[in-house]
């Protein structure tokens, strides 16, 4: 199977957690890190993220795709700012120390740099985290902590299904492509113009749209008949009732956040610079 | 029961409320279900009273696990955690799931899955169990341990049970009360079995006779009828003294069977070896056979068995690796040919047709096959014609494909093979999920154009009846072995091969020895044979 990222049933304190916790714990880190440009804070928060991904016992395999990934966008990201703004750091921090002269207007300065080094650190903070969140996080249990922070039970049902579905979406597109390839519609390469393309992938669309709405079909008939969308709320086989550790986690959470916000606000500005 | 289009789903769409509730029309009448008026109980009000367990087992799953799916009428319930898991570990019990509870319900068997569906309507304790054709995708062996289940929860939780199904012979395997028959919209008739199998409004409703009852039908000739009083529901417990010595008489009469002429190899599979990579088990181990020309054989073998990836190496859907056995095709390797090339000699016919249709009109689709590899519009058309004119589609050629039945879709993507002339047809699961009535008009067709152009066909089923009276010859897979290659009567009058292949022994070998016949094999053989002769005239004609 080439899922990006999947859940792994392990046993560290990490997956004992109620999914609940981790998905509060994620959104507070997130916005930890969107708001504070404090290198301080966002230097603990990259050690401790190493130290959950640790404790977590996740393993390179499990997230060197995405991994990957991200670190190609960074890349871009960061080269980017450089090249569209290379003067950002300098009206941030309201200094420019000049280090070298690359080309034209493009000279590089330390507040530039620093200042990309906290977005990189911004990156690294947040992904981790979100790869945890989702190789520690039973999917089943995903949904009904969406639901537990608020979601209407509906979307985060959704969630539910469409995780439940898309290795069945994949198998049917796989069958789709190879009979259609039998019949002579080669799919890779070749020399097809733009329109022939188009028609090749017409001829896999069409028919995984089609059995995949029979599905829908099918699939909404049997949830009502199950009595879904009856009440206003509903209760989650898959939930798990806080534990002792949860409360701990969520205090340490919002302590963390709190301290966070007042050390990267202290000084009047979310923008930290010792020199 | 009732044939397709009678009203019987309608009837059960009606008791738990989908009708008018979720799928509107005009409702004129009283309706009463446990006390209740669907109409204004509305399909959550009736699911508390009222079970369905739908007909696509695959397609009703909600939960990501089995304890999940269990649980959701009781989530949706807002039943308490706690109790909710102790009433889904009790039903996990009933239903016999207990060690499958965290696995997905996806990667269970046919049978399981079956159950799963159940158990999530028990969980509930509903005083009603409607089953939408539960038997319609399972395996013969795992309808009847389904038809067993449904029995025993029937009696153990004294459950109204009311089974819509075609398949009579499968469902009598246990005791029912009263079969209450639909014809055209209308209640045909609400007997007893017994005395419904021994009238004649089954055959005049285009459903199936067990075989049992057909042979002895057969045999007694005009000379007589069979009694209710004789019990004729089971095979096992009918009283046959009367019948005996003419089933007897008729089976030494009947002629034997001939073998029809074989042609030249035109398949060679030589001892094929295959897994997926090198991490998953061995799905093929070894297998060879050889497929010749003009021949109508059937591959069986439960879920599983690897018959879809023999299938597909044949179709070069995977790559053989080498020195894992080889196939030929009119003896030349076929490993170096590429799926598309492979593509115009071996036909593949998917089980779903609408898995295969993608263009609105039927001779572009039919033509599709011709057009992307460029051939000149006029040549596209003339074959497509003919193609056409052998599926028995050609008054429809201008009709938008949306406007045709199931039936004539899965003669659309024939047809869309055909074009292109192949030397060989696989048709995956032809006849999967079709009532009685759709499945003679698939089959009747394959076998006319078999006779008339000579195709040979390869078909993938678990259909009994399908291999015993359309194929000459079966090719039983099991655990990626083949086990049997044979006669299909051979299969079906073996307890043993037919528990490894899934399926069950026709009853036709019960009738036989309790008829003192030595050779039921043989006895088989002749039947279908004659059956052939006289055409399948309690069945629909094309």
């Amino acid at each position: 199977m080439n899922k990006l990222i999947a859940y792994e049933a392990k046993n560290t304190p990490i997956h004992r957690l109620s999914g609940f916790t981790k998905l509060v714990f994620f959104l507070l880190w997130c916005i930890t890190s969107a708001m504070t440009f404090d290198t301080r804070v966002l230097g603990i928060m990259v050690l401790a993220g190493a130290v959950i991904l640790i404790i977590s016992r996740t393993e390179w395999r499990q997230v060197s795709k995405v991994f990957g990934a991200v670190l190609f966008f960074m890349t871009l990201n960061l080269l980017c700012i450089f090249l569209f703004a290379p003067y950002q750091g300098c009206e941030i921090y309201g200094q420019r120390t000049e280090l070298f002269h690359i080309a034209g207007n493009y000279t590089m300065t330390r507040e530039q740099l620093f200042y990309e080094l906290n977005v990189m650190l911004k990156y690294f903070t947040v992904v981790p985290t979100i790869m945890i969140f989702l190789v520690t996080t039973d999917p089943s249990e995903l949904a009904a902590s969406v639901n537990r922070v608020g979601v209407p039970y509906s979307i985060a049902y959704s969630l539910a299904i469409a995780l439940r579905y898309i290795p069945d979406v994949q198998e049917d597109f796989h069958r789709i492509r190879n009979a259609q390839q039998a019949r002579g519609i080669e799919m890779a390469g070749g020399h097809a113009s733009l329109l022939n393309r188009i028609q090749r992938t017409a001829s896999i669309i069409f028919p995984l749209l089609f059995s995949t709405m029979e599905r829908i079909d099918v699939i909404s008939n049997a949830m009502e008949l199950r009595g879904f969308g009856k009440h206003r709320r509903r209760t989650w086989y898959a939930a798990r009732p806080l534990s002792a550790a949860d409360i701990a986690v969520l205090i340490c959470a919002v302590l963390f956040t709190a301290a966070a916000f007042a050390v990267t606000f202290m000084d009047g500005s979310r923008f930290y610079y010792p020199w | 029961m009732g044939p397709s289009g009678s009203g019987k789903s309608t009837l059960a769409h009606c008791i738990n409320a989908l009708i008018p509730c979720s799928i509107p029309g005009d409702i004129t009448g009283e309706l009463t279900v446990a006390g209740l008026h669907p109409q204004e109980a509305g399909v959550a009000g009736m699911a508390k009273k009222v079970g369905t367990v739908l007909q696509d087992t695959d397609g009703q799953f909600i939960g990501l696990t089995v304890g999940e799916d269990l649980a959701f009428a009781l989530e949706n319930d807002m039943v308490p955690h706690e109790e909710m898991h102790r009433r889904v570990a009790e039903v996990a019990d009933t239903v016999q799931l207990t060690p499958f509870l965290d696995d997905p319900p996806g990667a269970l068997s046919g049978g399981q899955k079956q159950r799963v569906s159940m158990g999530g309507v028990l969980v509930d304790d509903v005083e009603i169990l409607v089953f939408d054709e539960p038997l319609a995708n399972l395996d013969p062996a795992t309808g009847k341990s389904t038809i067993e289940l449904i029995d025993r929860l029937c009696r153990e939780r004294h459950t109204t049970v009311l089974i819509v199904e075609h398949r009579l012979e499968d469902v009598l395997h246990c005791d029912v009360d009263r079969i209450i028959v639909v014809g055209e919209g209308r209640i045909v008739c609400d007997l007893a079995p017994d005395a419904l199998l021994c009238g004649d409004t089954l055959e005049r409703q285009g459903i199936r006779e067990p075989l049992y009852l057909t042979a002895v039908k057969h045999a007694m000739g005009t000379t007589g009828s069979i009694r209710p009083e004789d019990h004729p529901q089971h095979i096992d417990t009918m009283n046959l003294e009367p019948y005996r010595s003419a089933v007897t008489e008729w089976y030494q009469k009947m002629p034997e069977r001939t073998a029809s002429a074989k042609g030249d190899p035109l398949l060679e599979v030589r001892n094929l070896t295959f897994r997926y990579d090198a991490f998953s088990r061995t799905v093929l181990k070894q297998v060879s056979c050889t497929i010749c020309r003009g021949e109508l054989v059937s591959l069986v073998g439960k879920n599983g068995a690897g018959k879809s990836t023999l299938a597909s190496l044949i179709c070069g859907f995977y790559k053989i690796q080498p020195g894992c056995g080889s196939i030929l095709l009119d003896g030349r390797d076929i490993s170096p040919l590429s799926i598309m090339e492979r593509g115009e000699r071996i036909g593949l016919v998917m089980q779903n047709p609408n898995q295969m249709i993608s263009k609105p009109m039927i001779m572009e689709e039919v033509g599709l096959g011709l057009t992307v590899r460029g051939m000149p519009e006029e040549e596209v058309h003339t074959r497509t014609e003919q193609a056409l004119k052998i599926c028995g589609l050609y008054p429809y050629r201008h009709w938008p494909i949306g406007a045709l039945s199931f039936g004539q879709k899965k003669r659309v993507t024939i047809a869309s093979i055909l074009v292109m002339e192949p030397e060989l047809l696989i048709l995956d699961e032809p006849t999967a999920g079709q009532d009685y009535r759709h499945y003679t008009e698939i089959m009747e067709f394959l076998k006319q154009l078999h006779d008339q152009t000579g195709l040979t066909m390869l078909m993938i089923t678990h259909d009994m009846h399908l291999m015993l009276e359309y194929t000459d010859r079966v090719l039983v897979l099991a655990d990626g072995e083949l086990l049997k290659d044979t006669k299909p009567s051979d299969v079906l009058t073996d307890p043993a091969t037919a528990a490894a292949a899934c399926l069950k022994e026709t009853s036709l070998y019960a009738l036989a020895l309790r008829c003192g016949i030595d050779d039921p094999a043989a006895f088989t053989e002749r039947f279908i044979q004659y059956e052939r002769s006289i055409g399948h005239q309690h069945g629909w004609q094309t």
